[in-house]
C-alpha cells in the first residue's frame, strides 16, 4: 500500500495552456504506427476489384485464370463470400450503408462498386491479380445527372426535419422594401485524409482482432459485430494512430472484405484502399443546389428567410447534406422557410463530411447576406448585428451562449475593417484587383454518451483508458490535460491510452463533439476516484480503478442552442486577365467554448479555414455522365490548397464562457471551415464586382465574368 | 532466389546495408515499409501526387513510390527514421514538435524529408518559380516565407497545418544561419495581405 498521492491543488491548471502533442515525438520520427503499418506473421494481402459500370448485373467472374496467378490465395465474390446481416440499426442511429456489406448480391448501384476481392501473399501479387480479373457485366442506363430541378427530389429527415416553416413567405417578401433571390451550387468533394483507408483482420484465440484506421472504435466494432452476427465482446477494433478522417472515416468496403477474407483463409488480410478506389468507396460531400430569398425593410431588418437545398444520394441509401440547417440557427424572420431535399441517382453514397450542412449551407446563406447588405447599403456586419435573434429561429430555445457579435467587433478591429470601402472594383495592385469579405460561422456543440476507465497507480501516476480516436486533433493531448486539472496533478503523471474498443463505448471523433463528449467522462472518473481516494486507504499494487458513464448526465443537459460561433475575413487578389484568384490574409476569430490546448486549437482553426481556402477557390470532382465515374480521382486531379495557396492567416478566440455546462468545451474542429467560403466569395465579389454563386471560384468562371466595367 | 522476375539487392538506409530479394514490381516505398519495417515513409497515393512518401535519396529529394527498389541500389537512401541523432531530434523534427506543424502525422514524414531537402537546395542557390533575382551572381535569395511555400507544395498536409509548417521551416533555416525574413506579424493587420502579396 502507497500513501495517496493527490488531493493538493497543482500550481497551475494545464488546461488553457499550450503542450505540444504527447505523441509528437513518435509522429515527427516516424516512429507512430498507423493502420496499415502493424507487421503479422503470414499476412496476406487483399485487393479489391471494383466494378467498371454505373449500373447494371455482374454476369460472370472469371476466377480461375486468377486463382492460377503466383500467390493468389482466393477471389472472393457475391457468389461465395460469407453472408453478412443489414437489417440492424448503428451507433449512428441508422441503418448500414449496403455499400460497406460487400459481396452480397450481383446487383452493380454505381461505378466504383466493390464486385470482387483478391487476396494473395504479396500486395504486388494481389494487385496484379485484381488488374487481371474479367468481370462481365449486363449494363443497364445509368442517371448521374445532379440538376437542381430534379423532378424525383423529395424532403429527407436527418438529425434534423427535413423542413420547417413558420409565417407567410409570400407576403413578408412581397412586403419587403429590399430583396435578394440568388441560387448557389457546391460542387461534389471529397475528404481526402492523407491516410488511405486500411484495415488488418485476424481471428486470435476465438476473438475478431481489426486493426484500423477510424473515427471511433466502438463504433466499427458495433457495426461489424451486427454485419457477421457476433457478440461485440468477441470483437476488438484498435487504431492508436489515424491519418487524418475529416467523416470519412467510419465502417467501409475494406474492413468487411478483410474480416471475410480472414475468416475464410484463417489467417491475418490487410485491405488497403488506393487514393482513387477511395473516391467511390469512403464517401464524399453531396453536390448541392441552394436557393435563398431574403426580404428586408430598408434597414436591413430581415421579414423574410427561405433557404431551399437540394443534394444527392445513392440508390442503395439515403443521406442527406442538411445545408438549410444553417438558417434556422443563424438569423430570424417574420417568415422563416427551411427546407432539405434530396435525389436518388446511380453514384456512390455521401457522408458526413467536415462540417456537414453548414459548410455548403453558409456559402449560399453568407454570400447571400452579404447580396442583401449591398443591395441595403449597410456594411455587412452591421447588417448581421441587426438581425441577431435572442432565441433560437426555429426551436424558441434559449442560446447557451451567442457570442457572434464580440467575435465581428474582434475580428473587424485586428482586420482593419472600418476602414473599408464598400464599393467593389475599385482597388487595385498592378495586374491583381484586391477585395476583403466577411462572413459568420457557426456549429453545434453537442455531447453524446461516453465511458472512461481511470486508474490511480501506487506511484502517484494515472492511466485513462477512453475508446477515443485522435485523427489529429490533439483529442490524446486534450485529454491529458483535462485528466490533469481534474486529478490535479502535472499533466506528467497522466497517461492517456485511446483507439481500443476494450476500453469501453465512447463518442466517436465526430461533430465536433469527441473532444467534449470524452472530457466529459474523464472528469466525471476522476471526480469519483479523487473521492475515493479521499477514504485515505492507500493504492494497492494493482491500483485503483474507477470507470464513469455519462448517458445520463448529458440526458439531464437543459435544451438550449448550445453552438460555436465565429466571425470569418479574407483579403483577397484577383487577376481577371488569368482567372486567378489569391487569398492574401485571413483572420477567423471564434467563440467556441473553453479553449484546453491553445496550441492545437489554432490548427484546428487554422486548418478548417484552410479547407475554406480550399472549397472556395480548388475542390471540385468531376463526374462524367456517359460513364457515370470520374473524372480525374486522384490528388493531381482533385485538387486540395497547398502550401502556396495558403498565405498567412490567422485564428483567435474570445472568452466564451457558460457556466452552467459541466464541461465547457465546445468542440472546434468543424467550425474553422463555416463561413470561410463564404467570406473569400465575397471578398471576391468586393474586389471585381462580381458574384459568384457557384463553387469553386475557378479561373474559367473568373474569366468568363469578364472585368468590372472602369 | 534471383529469376527472371526477383533479385537480390542491397540497399543503403540510414547508413546501414540490407540486403533482401525483392520482386521487381516493389517500389523503394512498398520496400521500406512492407519488407524492411521502416515505415516513416508514408504511402498516402503511391502515384507521386502527395509527397507523403519523400525520402532523401544520395541528399536530395524523391518520392519513393515513383522509385524502383532494384533502381534504388547503391544510393544512399535516408528515411524519416534516419534524422535523429540518438536521443537529439534533426532541428527540423524539433521544430516540427515545437511549433505543432503537423495534425494527423501522417504528411509529417514526408514534409519533413522534403523541408531538409528545400534547406540544402535553397543554401546551394536553387531559385524557385518565386525567385525574383535569378541571376547566379545574386546569390540564395532571402528563404521568405513565400520560398517556402512554393518549394514545400509538394507535399500536401490534408489537415491543414501549413501555417505552422512553414514556421516551422523558417525557425529550422534560420537556426543553420539561413536569412530568412519570416517572422509573421503578431497581429494580422492590413499591411500584412501586402507584404505577402505574390509578385
Amino acid at each position: 500500500m502507497t500513501a495517496v498521492t493527490t488531493g493538493t491543488p497543482t500550481p497551475t491548471p494545464s488546461v488553457g495552456t499550450a503542450h505540444t502533442r504527447v505523441e509528437g515525438r513518435d509522429k515527427v520520427t516516424g516512429a507512430a504506427r498507423y493502420a496499415g503499418e502493424i507487421p503479422f506473421a503470414d499476412l496476406a494481402h487483399g485487393w479489391l476489384v471494383l466494378s467498371t459500370v454505373a449500373r447494371g448485373r455482374i454476369r460472370s467472374v472469371e476466377t480461375a485464370p486468377v486463382l492460377a496467378m503466383p500467390g493468389v490465395l482466393a477471389v472472393l465474390d457475391h457468389r461465395n463470400a460469407p453472408r453478412v446481416e443489414t437489417d440492424y440499426t448503428g451507433l449512428m442511429g441508422s441503418k448500414p450503408d449496403p455499400t460497406c456489406a460487400v459481396f452480397q448480391h450481383d446487383r452493380v448501384p454505381h461505378l466504383g462498386w466493390p464486385v470482387a476481392l483478391v487476396v494473395a501473399e504479396t500486395s504486388e501479387q494481389a494487385r496484379e491479380a485484381a488488374e487481371a480479373l474479367v468481370v462481365h457485366y449486363e449494363q443497364q442506363p445509368h442517371d448521374v445527372d445532379f440538376t437542381g430541378e430534379h423532378p424525383d427530389a423529395y424532403p429527407l429527415d436527418s438529425h434534423m426535419p427535413a423542413v420547417t416553416e413558420k409565417g407567410d413567405l409570400d407576403a413578408e417578401l412581397a412586403a419587403s422594401a429590399v430583396v435578394v433571390d440568388a441560387e448557389y451550387t457546391t460542387p461534389e468533394e471529397h475528404h481526402n485524409p492523407m491516410e488511405p483507408h486500411a484495415a488488418t483482420a485476424r481471428w486470435d484465440g476465438g476473438r475478431l482482432e481489426v486493426i484500423d484506421s477510424n473515427q471511433g472504435a466502438t463504433w466499427v466494432v458495433g457495426e461489424l459485430a451486427s454485419l457477421f452476427s457476433l457478440d461485440p465482446a468477441s470483437v476488438r477494433v484498435r487504431s492508436e494512430h489515424v491519418g487524418g478522417g475529416f467523416g470519412s472515416k467510419g465502417v467501409r468496403a475494406h474492413q468487411v472484405a478483410a474480416v471475410m477474407a480472414a475468416t475464410v483463409l484463417q489467417r491475418p488480410v490487410r485491405v488497403v484502399l488506393t487514393r482513387r478506389q477511395m473516391f467511390s468507396l469512403a464517401g464524399y460531400r453531396s453536390p448541392t443546389t441552394q436557393r435563398v430569398r431574403l426580404g428586408a425593410d430598408a434597414d436591413g431588418r430581415l421579414r423574410a428567410l427561405e433557404h431551399r437545398s437540394l443534394s444527392l444520394t445513392s440508390t442503395v441509401h439515403e443521406f442527406i447534406e442538411p445545408s438549410a440547417g444553417v438558417a434556422r440557427v443563424m438569423y430570424d424572420a417574420d417568415a422563416h422557410h427551411t427546407a432539405n431535399r434530396v435525389v436518388r441517382l446511380d453514384v456512390p453514397t455521401p457522408t458526413w463530411m467536415r462540417a456537414p450542412g453548414e459548410a455548403p449551407g453558409s456559402f449560399a446563406l453568407e454570400a447571400a447576406l452579404d447580396e442583401l447588405a449591398e443591395k441595403c447599403g449597410i456594411d455587412p456586419i452591421d447588417l448581421r448585428l441587426r438581425n441577431e435573434p435572442d432565441k433560437g429561429p426555429v426551436s424558441g430555445l434559449p442560446f447557451a451562449g451567442r457570442n457572434l457579435p464580440a467575435c465581428f467587433r474582434e475580428g473587424a478591429r485586428r482586420f482593419g475593417w472600418a476602414d473599408r470601402d464598400p464599393r467593389p472594383g475599385l482597388r487595385r495592385d498592378g495586374r491583381w484587383l484586391l477585395g476583403t469579405g466577411t462572413a459568420a460561422a457557426s456549429f453545434g456543440a453537442g455531447a453524446a454518451p461516453s465511458t472512461a476507465t481511470l486508474t490511480a497507480h501506487p506511484d502517484g501516476t494515472f492511466t485513462v483508458r477512453i475508446a477515443a480516436a485522435d485523427i489529429g486533433t490533439g483529442a490524446r493531448t486534450a485529454l491529458t490535460l483535462v485528466a490533469a486539472d481534474a486529478l490535479r496533478v502535472p499533466p506528467e503523471r497522466v497517461q492517456v491510452r485511446i483507439g481500443d474498443s476494450d476500453f469501453g463505448p465512447a463518442m466517436i471523433a465526430g461533430g465536433s463533439m469527441g473532444t467534449r463528449s470524452w472530457a466529459w467522462a474523464v472528469t466525471t472518473a476522476a471526480g469519483e476516484l479523487l473521492d475515493r481516494l479521499a477514504l485515505g486507504t492507500g493504492i494497492p499494487p494493482e491500483g485503483i480503478t474507477v470507470r464513469s458513464d455519462t448517458t445520463a448526465a448529458i440526458g439531464a443537459l437543459a435544451p438550449a442552442e448550445r453552438h460555436s460561433f465565429g466571425a470569418q475575413f479574407a483579403e483577397v487578389a484577383v487577376d481577371t486577365a488569368t482567372g486567378e484568384v489569391r487569398v492574401r490574409r485571413m483572420l477567423g476569430i471564434f467563440a467556441a467554448g473553453r479553449i484546453v490546448n491553445p496550441l492545437t486549437a489554432r490548427g484546428q482553426f487554422l486548418g478548417g479555414m484552410i479547407w475554406g481556402i480550399s472549397m472556395a477557390l480548388h475542390e471540385e470532382a468531376v463526374r462524367d455522365r456517359a460513364s457515370g465515374g470520374h473524372v480525374g480521382a486522384d490528388l493531381a486531379g482533385y485538387h486540395v490548397a497547398t502550401h502556396a495557396d495558403v498565405p498567412h492567416i490567422e485564428a483567435d478566440w474570445i472568452d466564451d464562457p457558460d457556466p452552467r455546462d459541466p464541461v465547457g468545451i465546445k468542440g472546434i474542429g468543424e467550425i474553422g471551415i463555416v463561413g470561410a467560403a463564404a467570406a473569400i466569395a465575397n471578398a471576391v465579389w468586393h474586389a471585381t464586382g462580381v458574384r459568384h454563386r457557384s463553387l469553386p471560384i475557378r479561373p474559367d468562371r473568373v474569366i468568363l465574368a469578364g472585368a468590372p466595367s472602369a | 532466389m534471383p529469376s527472371s522476375t526477383s533479385s537480390v539487392i542491397t540497399l543503403k538506409i540510414n547508413g546501414e546495408k540490407y540486403t533482401l530479394p525483392v520482386d521487381h514490381r516493389t517500389t523503394l516505398l512498398d520496400a521500406l515499409r512492407e519488407r524492411l519495417d521502416l515505415t516513416g515513409p508514408k504511402k498516402g497515393c503511391d502515384q507521386g501526387q502527395c509527397g507523403a512518401c519523400t525520402v532523401l535519396l544520395d541528399g536530395r529529394r524523391a518520392v519513393a513510390c515513383l522509385q524502383l527498389a532494384v533502381a534504388a541500389e547503391g544510393r544512399e537512401i535516408t528515411t524519416v527514421e534516419g534524422l535523429a541523432d540518438g536521443e537529439q531530434l534533426h532541428p527540423v523534427q524539433q521544430a516540427f514538435l515545437d511549433l505543432d506543424g503537423f495534425q494527423c502525422g501522417y504528411c509529417t514524414p514526408g514534409q519533413i524529408c522534403s523541408a531538409i531537402g528545400v534547406i540544402q537546395e535553397h543554401a546551394a542557390g536553387w531559385p524557385s518559380a518565386v525567385t525574383d533575382d535569378l541571376r547566379p551572381e545574386a546569390g540564395p535569395p532571402p528563404l521568405t516565407a513565400d520560398e517556402i511555400r512554393e518549394r514545400m507544395s509538394g507535399n500536401l498536409c490534408r489537415c491543414g497545418a501549413y501555417v505552422s509548417i512553414v514556421e516551422a521551416v523558417a525557425r529550422a533555416a534560420a537556426g543553420t544561419g539561413t536569412r530568412t525574413d519570416t517572422a509573421p506579424a503578431a497581429r494580422i493587420s492590413p499591411e500584412a495581405g501586402t507584404k505577402e502579396a505574390v509578385a
